[in-house]
């Protein structure tokens, strides 16, 4: 039964495509004119797909099948790569050049363990960024409709550096008892993580971006970060540019966050205020996020957390990583999958009936996305 | 009529006053240089700038996007709309930045008021952004009869001074002087560029053109410098041709010339008459390159007014241009994905617009460039 209604379900899918193409095709005859931005190559879509660790596989299990579902023209390459379960992790070179191959994945979170063992200071997540060069982390606070939080309608972007900064994996201790960590800068690397948060406002029809710092302090450090946004800025007239202290913006944002729309700022401030944020309009389960290099644009979930508690019960959140499927999608120009599947999953939380336990509810993963498929 | 003359030099001299601090000045110092030193490259995707320009070029880069969706190639525009109406420097700065910001842009040809006091807007661009060399190639098309056959030649000609440096004055009532500037750095500049193209794309010989034998000292010195510089290149034949004769050898027997490197105006009329030979305006393709930037455009800059809405123009020229473009930007397989479909369309299966003696419109050969590139996308 279930069986013949997903067929039934994929059929009428097909047909709209069909419909769709059509009607597509007899407006484009004519004076050409510029259409929205979709791309209808031939071919299907490779991408890659490291579950990770914790619920990653459970998630991912339900992205696939709402893809599927939805007749998404994609295919995807998946690796199990693991810090923590390192005799089950799939060989690191192998998953670095799918994914320079292939230019575009999906990931989970891969856990790392707190403790250092005395081998390599580099996390497993941080090495994928550093080899990949993926500087720019974006996360998308956005205000789900129908699930009430202590602020309504949010609507804003944050974007990080992630390879410089606090996470440089310098540590060492110069005598005992007194350990440095340094904590690195560089004009090259602010500039270009500020020209991308500029390039993304243009894009995407921001007004606004502000940077976040703390030049009162580290004078020299961040204060070479704010400079360079400045110096960036300069060539964006039409984007409003204003600063802000990382002390204050964290105020700002628990008490007054509608006045942000882009943020852009070094690594750990860019860590803290995702979690931040996340937590503002429902947690770790529902934002998405993205990594961008030049050539690679990994999707996962905003807040990075495994949630390796809730590993088999079944219980956990899809929607942030879904979101980050759909914004995958879009990345690869095919926005007609992605809206679709995104009107599902905002109606599906709208009408409230099905939500998972970090929602207030009490559905399993799997009956949320049924709950989805059924939407599509 | 002396009296016009007089009241629009009166107005330029304002119009210069204003625009100078504002443009020159203020421009210079930071679009001058890229914001940072790499392309809007973000996860595999470029940002470009197209600035759309008048005549058919709103039409023909609606089409190169069009094409560009179809194909897949991670390319987004930034439309920055420019034409003859917005020669604001208002317009030109947002024109500026946006190039400044993504490094590579498209471009529909401005039209130019003739009797209008303002400087040219192509021209503005070319000299704000340093784009020292335009470079088009002309090759003949099977799918096209032309006079000639077997025509292929490079012509790269300086972009920035000589006869366009908009140095005009009329010193005693009735007499103007119109200053065409020659230096020995840009002259150096361009002719490192000609041989360099040569050698890169492995081509015999640079001739230089040039009317030495009247202007002894301006031409002489962008002569001397190609001298100078084709010393550097013994495996490259050097040699050089005075402009006059070098149109009638273009227009009998064109097969002679490989690489052309020349000063600006003669450049200007010899990509003309090449283009012609081609085809005409609507097959060839062109660039305006810099140290930073590249601005991709037809290979003649006509704007093809009067085909403006009638869904007539041949979208060739500026696809082949956008080719140029992906490969520039290293999208080498999406570049040649869509060349060898515009040519297959072009020399193969012949649908061909007016301007070729064709029936079809410019909607046509884009379908059979789309249909074409459909089986190419199945990776």
């Amino acid at each position: 039964m279930a069986a013949s209604m997903t067929s039934g379900v994929r059929s009428t899918t097909l047909l709209l495509q069909v419909l769709r193409r059509g009607i597509h095709q007899s407006v484009s005859k004519g004076v050409p004119t510029a259409a929205e931005n979709v791309s209808e190559p031939a071919g299907r879509h490779v991408v890659t797909l490291v579950p990770g660790d914790g619920v990653g596989p459970e998630m991912m299990g339900s992205v696939q099948e709402i893809f599927k579902t939805a007749g998404v023209p994609v295919d995807f390459e998946e690796y199990f790569l693991s810090e923590v379960q390192s005799a089950q992790s799939a060989d690191y070179e192998t998953v670095l050049e799918s994914f320079r191959k292939n230019g575009a994945g999906l990931k989970g979170i891969i856990s790392s363990p707190h403790t250092f063992k005395g081998t390599e200071l580099q996390t497993l997540n941080m090495k994928i960024r550093r080899d990949l060069d993926l500087y720019a982390n974006v996360v998308l606070v956005k205000s789900l409709p129908g699930y009430i939080t202590r602020h309504d309608n949010l609507d804003f972007v944050i974007i990080r550096e992630q390879t410089e900064g606090e996470y440089t994996a310098l540590e060492h201790e110069s005598v005992p008892g007194v350990v440095e960590s340094l904590k690195i800068i560089t004009k090259a690397k602010s500039k270009r993580i500020a020209k991308f948060a500029f390039d993304y406002a243009l894009r995407h029809n921001r007004n606004k971006v502000t940077a976040v710092h703390k030049a009162n302090i580290m004078k020299l450090a961040d204060g070479l970060f704010l400079k360079s946004c400045e110096e960036v800025a300069q060539y964006y007239p039409s984007i409003q540019f204003e600063t802000m202290i990382i002390d204050n913006c964290c105020m700002q944002l628990v008490s007054n966050p509608h006045q942000f729309d882009v943020m852009v700022m070094p690594n750990l401030y860019g860590n803290i205020i995702d979690n931040l944020a996340a937590g503002l309009v429902g947690g770790a389960g529902v934002v998405p996020g993205e990594s961008y290099s030049d050539d690679t644009a990994i999707f996962e979930q905003g807040a990075r957390h495994s949630f390796a508690t809730a590993v088999g019960k079944n219980i956990a959140n899809p929607t942030a990583v879904l979101l980050a499927g759909c914004n995958m999608l879009r990345h690869l120009c095919l926005e007609y999958h992605a809206n679709h599947i995104e009107e599902a999953v905002y109606k599906v939380i709208k009408d409230g009936k099905v939500r998972t336990h970090d929602m207030g509810g009490y559905a399993t993963t799997a009956e949320f996305t049924t709950a989805i498929v059924n939407s599509l | 009529m002396a009296a016009s003359i007089q009241r629009s030099l009166q107005l330029r001299k304002s119009l210069f006053l204003r625009l100078v601090p504002q443009v020159v000045s203020v421009q210079r110092g930071y679009v001058a240089s890229p914001a940072v030193e790499k392309f809007a490259k973000y996860g595999g995707r470029n940002t470009v700038t197209a600035l759309t320009g008048d005549g058919v070029g709103p039409e023909l880069l609606a089409c190169v996007q069009k094409v560009f969706r179809f194909a897949g190639a991670p390319v987004v525009f930034e439309e920055v709309e420019v034409d003859a109406n917005t020669s604001d420097s208002e317009y030109l700065n947002k024109a500026l930045l946006s190039v400044g910001r993504n490094g590579v842009a498209i471009k529909g040809n401005i039209a130019t008021n003739h009797d209008s006091s303002q400087v040219s807007m192509n021209v503005k661009l070319r000299t704000e952004l340093d784009l020292f060399a335009n470079v088009i190639r002309c090759k003949s098309l099977p799918g096209v009869s032309t006079r000639h056959g077997n025509i292929d030649m490079i012509l790269i000609r300086e972009n920035t001074e000589g006869e366009y440096t908009n140095l005009e004055h009329e010193n005693v009532s009735g007499v103007i002087e119109s200053l065409k500037i020659i230096t020995e750095a840009n002259s150096t500049k361009i002719a490192k560029y000609a041989f360099e193209y040569a050698k890169k794309y492995g081509r015999k010989k640079v001739t230089a053109v040039h009317k030495a034998n009247i202007m002894k000292l301006g031409d002489g010195l962008f002569l001397n410098c190609c001298r100078n510089v084709s010393e550097d290149y013994p495996d490259i034949e050097f040699n050089d041709m005075i402009i006059d004769n070098a149109s009638m050898q273009m227009v009998s027997r064109p097969q002679q010339f490989d690489v052309l490197v020349m000063p600006n105006l003669y450049g200007n009329i010899l990509s003309n008459i090449a283009t012609g030979l081609v085809g005409g305006s609507g097959v060839v393709g062109g660039v305006n390159i810099g140290e930073d930037y590249a601005v991709f455009e037809m290979g003649t800059r006509n704007t093809g007014m009067k085909l403006k809405g009638t869904n007539t123009a041949n979208p060739t020229g500026l696809l082949l241009a956008s080719c140029d473009m992906l490969d520039y930007l290293g999208h080498k397989k999406y570049g040649s994905l869509i060349r060898e479909a515009v040519l297959n369309v072009l020399n193969e299966k012949r649908i061909h617009t007016p301007d070729l003696g064709g029936q079809s419109s410019t909607t046509d050969v884009i379908q059979a460039i789309l249909d074409d590139i459909k089986p190419g996308t199945k990776a």
